[in-house]
């Protein structure tokens, strides 16, 4: 009997893993990840302004009544470059976008803005990534919308690209 | 025309394996196995090769009214890359393996003479029922020749990761390696039909498995250095699940290549013989099935496709169920083997075919333990180099260790082993173990240094006392594998115990330094290559009165847009300088530097293995052709 248990085993290893398998194919693990943050409020962060021409804003100013898109980006990210264009046609579509500067300087980002198009109405300078930590964002660029009462509700994560354009409106519509 | 061409060859591939199934299942009564088998096996190879070589023209004229040339060339890129490019992708991937199926099907209907006609006919019907069901999965599920019209202007290009000459030999040795391990399963599946496990079937596997060996060998100590030095992680493995899927097979078909060998020599070891020769292609499967379905999450993974992921996992219930069902009905009545007594090569060979089967489960759980527990209870968690490294670790030492004595030991029964003959390895050991101690380092990282020393020379004993030019090829091959597992051992220690890192943000002209070496940054440039743009960093390292330039560099591609980083590495005698190019801090730049001495054992190691493997089957091969001859002589 041990015997031929014992000869039945790797039948029934092979019988677990196509259960496994089986329910893995049936239910397929998403490829993008949830953001935690998505449905809770701004976490508190203050950021100055990063050029003297333009404010800077807070947490506090994400809740007055408007939605914005928030963009992470850095004058010496080359992806941001790709999402620059982008970010204007969002703008030209309505989408009021607001700009993190990570770990920049003002020259810098002037040369970007300069060079690439300048689509935010407030920049805050992050020059330590507090904010970005606290958003909970693990590069740049990564996008948020926030409805007009300070709420998550879009997280993208990476330059937004042409393709993600009716996703990002879509979004924006819901929460307008 | 030509897309056309080679699915028709596909299409007429299949009919003839259908054929040969029915001819198998019909038995005697349709004739001769060598008359229908042996031409409709040959035809089928000769078929799929046709369809393949129409792929690869496919792709390097760029044709892009081939949905699957479109979706994966450019016309752009290189001409070594557009050559490539046919079989790194899912439908071309699977043709490719579908090739070396048919390929190896035809191959074995040609050489193999000896076993008998019944056990053959099986084995030539277990071999087309598993062409066929791939080429029904390529014919319905993924067919590579498909049309788009209108045909676009220009291609979507090719993984920029997968850019690499490396990428060019690595999966067509994985696979030749994979595939040939089916000869080995038909081979069990046919002798279980007929109940006829012997030596005969013993020596009709053992080249195949041999030869497939040394490809899986080469293929993952190439894959080993591909990630080592594209990846820019500095790691040379990272036990990702497609990793673990090559490293199954291989763990299994080292274990078959040591108990078919007793099987051949003393007629023992059936039933384990057989489990390991179904395992073994098995798991080539399950590794195929767990990358292409996309069911685990990974650095290689191909588009996750839940149709294509349920029709493999169809195949797999039908052949991987089918056969260990029949294993487990069957293999009970088949007659036992010689018997032989604990201390003796078989008790050694029994230890490490254990041993490298707890190995086996080892990974094999790991790998998918994460959809176990997800599947039980929702959670996400994932299993890393922690576990992997902690319990496979010990064991490696431990089959080292076997490695000292089993080689010396007679067959049958070994009253009073020699174990005179071991003490030289096991001072070395000693004396090796006792310098470690000169530096701070992990245990494993120690005993694994002390036993790579004292296994170089254990591996040799074995040549002692012989006259070596009259030492078959067979026994030179496995000195030489044995002292390969000798150098890997003893480089991955090294790399364990010495090597040192340095990562840190750099200004132009700032020196940091990592192990004996100095590293200035003397400047970045832009630099642009066919299909990419980077900035490459330049760094001059010195170490006494020696001074080296390396290069790193970051690349973006443009189509698709991607960056990877081009790590600069350079090889001295004694370690390797490896160094990443990161992003830009401002001013400052991100720089990763690693001094890893001997680094570079791991896969010279891995060579020696494989070439003592090609030794062996030289040998057999030789050994067989000149007793043919005498035979023929005589008669």
């Amino acid at each position: 009997m041990t015997r031929k248990l014992l000869l039945a085993l790797p039948l029934l290893v092979f019988v677990l893993f196509v259960g496994a398998a089986l329910w893995r194919l049936a239910d397929p693990p998403s490829s993008t990840v949830a953001s935690k943050l998505v449905g809770k409020p701004v976490p508190p962060f203050a950021l100055k302004p990063a050029l003297p021409t333009k404010p800077g804003f807070g947490a506090a100013d994400l809740a007055g009544g408007q939605p914005r898109l928030v963009n992470l980006f850095a004058s010496w990210c080359v992806p941001c470059i790709a999402e620059a264009p982008v970010l204007a046609e969002l703008k030209a579509r309505g989408v009021a976008i607001d700009g993190i500067a990570i770990r920049d300087t003002a020259p810098d980002i002037t040369r970007f803005l300069s060079e690439q198009g300048d689509g935010y109405a407030r920049i805050g300078a992050d020059p330590n990534g507090q904010a970005q930590i606290a958003l909970g964002a693990s590069g740049v660029p990564e996008s948020f919308i926030v409805d007009g009462r300070g709420i998550i509700r879009y997280h993208h994560i990476g330059a937004v690209m042409p393709q993600d354009v009716p996703e990002v409106m879509a979004e924006w519509e819901k929460v307008r | 025309m030509i897309a056309e061409a080679g699915l028709a060859a596909l299409w007429l591939a299949a009919a003839l394996a259908l054929l040969q199934l029915g001819a198998a299942i019909a038995g005697p009564r349709v004739g001769d196995v060598r008359a229908v088998a042996v031409p409709t096996a040959v035809a089928q190879g000769v078929l799929t090769l046709f369809a393949f070589a129409m792929l690869i023209w496919l792709f390097v004229r760029t044709d892009l009214s081939v949905e699957l040339v479109a979706a994966n060339s450019h016309s752009m890129k290189p001409f070594i890359y557009r050559f490539s490019g046919a079989w790194g992708n899912h439908e071309g991937s699977m043709l490719l393996w579908v090739t070396v199926l048919a390929v190896a099907g035809a191959g074995l209907a040609l050489v193999e003479r000896r076993l008998p006609p019944e056990t053959m006919r099986a084995t030539l019907g277990a071999q087309a029922a598993l062409a066929l069901g791939f080429f029904g999965f390529l014919l319905i599920a993924s067919n590579p020749f498909a049309r788009l019209y209108p045909a676009p202007a220009e291609g979507q290009g090719l993984n920029p990761l997968l850019q690499d000459p490396g990428l060019a030999f690595h999966p067509p040795t994985l696979y030749l390696g994979y595939v040939g391990l089916s000869v080995a399963f038909s081979l069990a599946v046919g002798a279980l039909i007929t109940r006829e496990v012997g030596p005969a079937l013993a020596r009709a596997m053992r080249p195949w498995v041999l030869g497939a060996w040394v490809l899986l060998t080469l293929g993952i100590t190439a894959g080993s250095y591909w990630a080592y030095y594209e990846l820019g992680w500095g790691g040379w493995w990272f036990w990702d699940p497609v990793e673990n899927a090559s490293l199954m097979p291989w763990l299994a078909a080292t274990a078959l290549l040591h108990s078919v060998n007793v099987l051949a020599a003393r007629g023992g070891l059936r039933s384990w013989t057989i489990m390991l020769a179904v395992v073994a292609f098995s798991m080539s499967m399950v590794g195929t099935f767990l990358v292409r379905s996309g069911i685990l999450t990974s650095v290689h993974s191909f588009a996750v496709d839940p149709e294509r992921g349920s029709f493999i996992l169809g195949l797999l219930v039908l052949y991987v169920g089918g056969a260990l069902a029949l294993f487990a009905a069957r293999v009970g009545t088949v007659r036992e083997g010689a018997r032989f007594e604990l201390v003796s090569r078989e008790g050694a060979l029994v230890a490490n075919n254990l041993l490298l089967t707890v190995l086996l489960g080892v990974v094999f759980v790991g790998t998918l333990y994460p959809i176990f527990v997800e599947a039980a209870t929702g959670d996400k968690i994932s299993v890393g180099p922690p576990y992997f490294n902690a319990v496979s670790g010990p064991i490696t030492l431990v089959l080292a260790l076997l490695l000292f004595i089993g080689p010396l030991l007679n067959w049958r029964r070994d009253r009073r082993p020699n174990l005179r003959r071991i003490a030289l390895p096991l001072v070395v050991t000693v004396l090796a173990l006792a310098a470690t101690f000169l530096a701070d380092m992990s245990l494993l990282a120690r005993l694994g240094l002390a036993f790579a020393a004292g296994l170089a020379v254990a591996s040799l004993l074995p040549l002692a006392g012989r006259n070596l030019r009259r030492t078959p090829l067979a026994t030179w091959g496995m000195v030489i594998s044995h002292l390969g597992v000798a150098v890997a051992l003893a480089g991955a220690a090294s790399d364990t115990a010495f090597t040192r890192e340095t990562l840190a943000a750099a200004r132009p002209g700032e020196v940091l330094s990592v192990g004996p070496w100095s590293v200035r940054l003397a400047g970045v440039d832009p630099v642009a290559g066919p299909n990419w743009t980077a900035v490459e960093g330049h760094l001059v390292a010195t170490r006494g009165g020696t001074t080296i330039r390396l290069d790193p560099q970051s690349r973006t591609f443009s189509d698709p847009p991607t960056e990877t980083s081009e790590a600069a590495i350079r090889t001295l005698f004694d370690g390797q300088l490896y160094t990443v190019l990161g992003h830009r801090e401002g001013e400052r730049w991100q720089l990763r530097l690693w001094w890893k001495p001997f680094v570079t054992l791991i896969w010279l190691g891995g060579a020696l293995i494989a070439l003592g493997g090609a030794l062996a089957l030289v040998g057999r091969w030789w050994r067989g052709r000149r007793q043919r001859r005498s035979e023929e002589a005589f008669a």
